[in-house]
C-alpha cells in the first residue's frame, strides 16, 4: 500500500516541448495539453484497507511561459470511483413513524470521488463552465431518471447525496492537493477511502487557463479487492446458488458436530 | 480483533459477534426455541444491514435446528408424514415470501416491514406468554391443578375437508390447516429470518390439537428443510447470506445452546417462559423505539446495483 503509485517519469522528457512563439494575440490560440501519468493501472486492496494516497504526476506541454508565471494556469484532478445508478430515499412521518416516502434514483453517479486541485475549485472557474463539464464535488452531473414530479425537489436530493456521500468519506475534495514541482511538472495527491468500491476509476486531470477549461486527459484505474473476503463476496454474487447451498452444508455440519460432541445419551 | 464480513461489508469486532450467538445459543437451548427471533433483532441492533441479518438468521437457525432435530429422530419423536405436509406447505410459503422480500426491497420498505414484523410479532407473542406464564404461577402459588384442555376435544379446524390419516399422531385431520400453518411459517422464515417454533408449536397443538410428544420433533422437521430451502434461495436472489458472519453465530450458539439447556433443567417451566416472555418484549419495544424516534437523517443512498 505504500508504494500505491510512483512516477511514471516518461512524462517529464516530453514537458520539455518548445514554448509557444506567438505572443501578439490577446485569445492566444490553444497550444497547451497535458500529460499525466500513474505507475499503474491496478491496485490490489486487501480487507484491512485503511485508505491510502494516490500521487498522480503529470505535465503542462505547450504552455505559454508568461501565463505559467503569472500562475494562470490552474490543474482539477479527480478520481472518479465506478457509475451506477443511485437512488436517494427520503423518510417522511407516517401514522407516527419513519417510512421511505420519496426518492430520486441518479442516473450514472460515482460511487465515489475524490477531487485535489490547485485552488478551490469555484475560484479556479466560473461555476457555469464547472457545470458543463461536471467538475467539483457542487458540479458533478447529478441527472435524474424516472418519475421526478415538477422537479421542485431536485435540489433538495443533489445536496443529501453530495452530503452523504461526503460523510461517508466516498466524497472527497483537497484544494491544495495539486502543488507543481517545477515549472510545469505538478504532483496531484488524491484519497482513496477506506470503503473504496470495486471496479473501474478514472483518474481525470484538467488543466484551466485563466478561468477558462482547456484540455481533459483520463486514465483508467482498476481497483481490485484481494484475501479470503473478497473470494466469499465474488463467488456469493458470480454461484449464488453454489454459495447458498454450501452455507446449508456447513451449518448442517455445524449442527451435526455439535450434537456428536454434546452427546449426553 | 475485528473481521470483515464481505456481504454484510462492514467490519466487525468479532467477540460481539461471537458474544452474541453464544447469548442466544444459551436461552434458546434453555427455553427450547430456535433463536432466530432474537439473532435478527440484534445484528439489526448491531447496524448489520436487515437484508443481510435476515437471510443470514435464517442460515443459523439451520444448524442450530439440526443438532435438537437429530435427538428427536433418534428417539423417534417425529411424525414423518405430518412433517410432509407441514414441509410443502412451507416451501410454498417461503416461495411467496422470497419473492415477497425481493419486491419490497426494490420498492425501498424492506426495512420498515421487517421492522414492523417483528414489532408485531414479538409484541402479541409476548404478551401472550407473559399472561400465560404469569397464571401459571398464580395457579402454583394456590396449588390448583394445571387446567389442561382435552386432547380429544374437537374445535372448527377438525371440520375441514380433505381430511388424512397421521398414523404417528394418531389423527384424523385435514391437510388444509396443516398446509396453511406451513405456508405462514414459510413466509415469516423468509421474510423475517425465523425457524418459527415458537408459533408453530403452540399453533399445533392448540389449533390442530396434535400430541405434544411429536410436536417438536416434527417442527423441527420442518424448519431445518424451510430454512435451508430459504438460504439457498436469499443466497440466489438477494446475494444476502454472510457465511462468515452465520458460522461465527452458529457455532458460538450451539455451545451457547448446551449450557442453556443444563441450566434450562433446573429452572421451572413457568418461570422460564415469563422471562423469555420479558425478553421477547423487552427486543420488541426497541424495534419500535427505532421505528418512531426521529432518525438522525432523512435521507439514505442505495445502489441500483447491489441495493445496499
Amino acid at each position: 500500500m505504500r508504494k500505491l503509485a510512483r512516477t511514471l517519469l516518461a512524462a517529464l522528457v516530453l514537458a520539455s516541448a518548445a514554448p509557444v512563439l506567438a505572443q501578439e494575440d490577446k485569445r492566444p490560440e490553444i497550444t497547451e495539453r497535458l500529460e499525466i501519468g500513474i505507475s499503474t493501472d491496478e491496485i490490489a486492496i486487501s480487507s484491512d484497507f485503511r485508505g491510502a494516497d494516490l500521487t498522480i504526476f503529470g505535465a503542462i506541454e505547450g504552455y505559454d511561459p508568461n501565463l505559467l508565471a503569472q500562475r494562470k494556469y490552474d490543474i482539477v484532478v479527480a478520481l472518479e470511483g465506478p457509475k451506477d445508478d443511485l437512488t436517494v430515499r427520503r423518510k417522511e412521518r407516517v401514522l407516527g413513524i419513519w417510512v421511505n416516502r420519496r426518492s430520486m434514483t441518479f442516473e450514472l453517479a460515482p460511487e465515489s470521488y475524490s477531487l485535489s486541485s490547485t485552488r478551490n475549485v469555484d475560484d479556479i472557474a466560473p461555476a457555469a463552465v464547472l457545470n458543463s463539464i461536471g467538475v467539483g464535488l457542487q458540479h458533478i452531473r447529478l441527472d435524474p431518471i424516472g418519475y421526478i414530479g415538477d422537479g421542485s425537489n431536485i435540489s433538495q436530493f443533489r445536496d443529501a447525496f453530495r452530503r452523504l456521500k461526503e460523510t461517508g468519506g466516498f466524497y472527497q475534495r483537497d484544494p491544495g492537493g495539486v502543488q507543481f514541482i517545477s515549472a510545469s511538472l505538478f504532483k496531484a495527491t488524491v484519497r482513496l477511502p477506506a470503503n473504496v468500491p470495486n471496479g473501474t476509476h478514472v483518474v481525470r486531470a484538467h488543466l484551466f487557463r485563466d478561468g477558462v477549461f482547456i484540455s481533459e486527459k483520463a486514465l483508467p484505474l482498476r481497483v481490485v479487492k484481494t484475501g479470503l473476503e473478497q473470494m466469499i463476496s465474488n463467488a456469493a454474487y458470480a454461484n449464488p446458488v453454489s454459495y447458498g447451498i454450501l452455507a446449508v452444508v456447513l451449518a448442517a455440519l455445524t449442527g451435526w458436530i455439535a450434537s456428536v460432541v454434546f452427546r449426553k445419551d | 480483533m475485528t473481521v470483515y464480513l464481505p456481504i454484510a461489508e462492514l467490519s466487525v469486532n468479532i467477540f460481539i459477534i461471537l458474544g452474541m450467538g453464544a447469548a442466544v445459543g444459551f436461552l434458546s437451548g434453555m427455553f427450547g426455541v430456535g433463536g432466530g427471533f432474537l439473532i435478527t433483532p440484534l445484528l439489526i441492533f448491531y447496524n448489520i444491514p436487515p437484508i443481510v441479518a435476515v437471510a443470514t438468521g435464517a442460515n443459523q437457525v439451520v444448524a442450530s435446528s439440526i443438532s435438537g432435530a437429530i435427538t428427536h429422530f433418534r428417539r423417534g419423536s417425529l411424525d414423518m408424514k405430518l412433517g410432509t405436509v407441514l414441509l410443502v406447505g412451507g416451501l410454498l410459503g417461503a416461495t411467496a415470501g422470497i419473492w415477497l422480500f425481493a419486491l419490497l426491497r426494490r420498492v425501498g420498505q424492506l426495512d420498515l416491514v421487517i421492522s414492523l414484523l417483528y414489532v408485531v410479532l414479538l409484541g402479541v407473542v409476548g404478551v401472550l406468554m407473559l399472561f400465560e406464564s404469569v397464571n401459571a404461577l398464580r395457579r402454583a402459588a394456590k396449588n390448583q391443578p394445571v387446567n389442561l384442555r382435552k386432547p380429544g376435544h374437537h374445535n372448527w379446524v377438525h371440520g375441514l375437508p380433505l381430511k388424512m390419516r397421521f398414523k404417528k399422531s394418531k389423527i384424523y385431520l385435514s391437510v388444509i390447516p396443516v398446509v396453511a400453518l406451513g405456508f405462514a411459517i414459510g413466509v415469516l422464515t423468509s421474510i423475517m429470518g425465523v425457524g418459527g417454533g415458537f408459533i408453530m408449536v403452540p399453533a399445533m397443538i392448540y389449533l390442530l390439537r396434535i400430541p405434544t410428544n411429536v410436536v417438536v420433533g416434527t417442527s423441527l422437521f420442518q424448519i431445518i428443510f424451510v430454512t435451508a430451502y430459504t438460504t439457498v434461495m436469499q443466497a440466489a436472489t438477494n446475494n444476502s447470506v454472510d457465511i462468515v458472519l452465520a458460522f461465527i453465530l452458529m457455532v458460538a450458539g450451539v455451545i451457547g445452546a448446551q449450557y442453556g439447556v443444563r441450566v434450562g433443567q433446573r429452572l421451572r417451566g413457568e418461570q422460564l417462559r415469563a422471562l423469555l416472555a420479558l425478553l421477547v418484549l423487552a427486543v420488541g419495544l426497541r424495534l419500535a423505539v427505532d421505528l418512531v424516534v426521529t432518525p438522525e437523517d432523512f435521507y439514505s443512498i442505495v445502489s441500483a446495483g447491489t441495493g445496499r
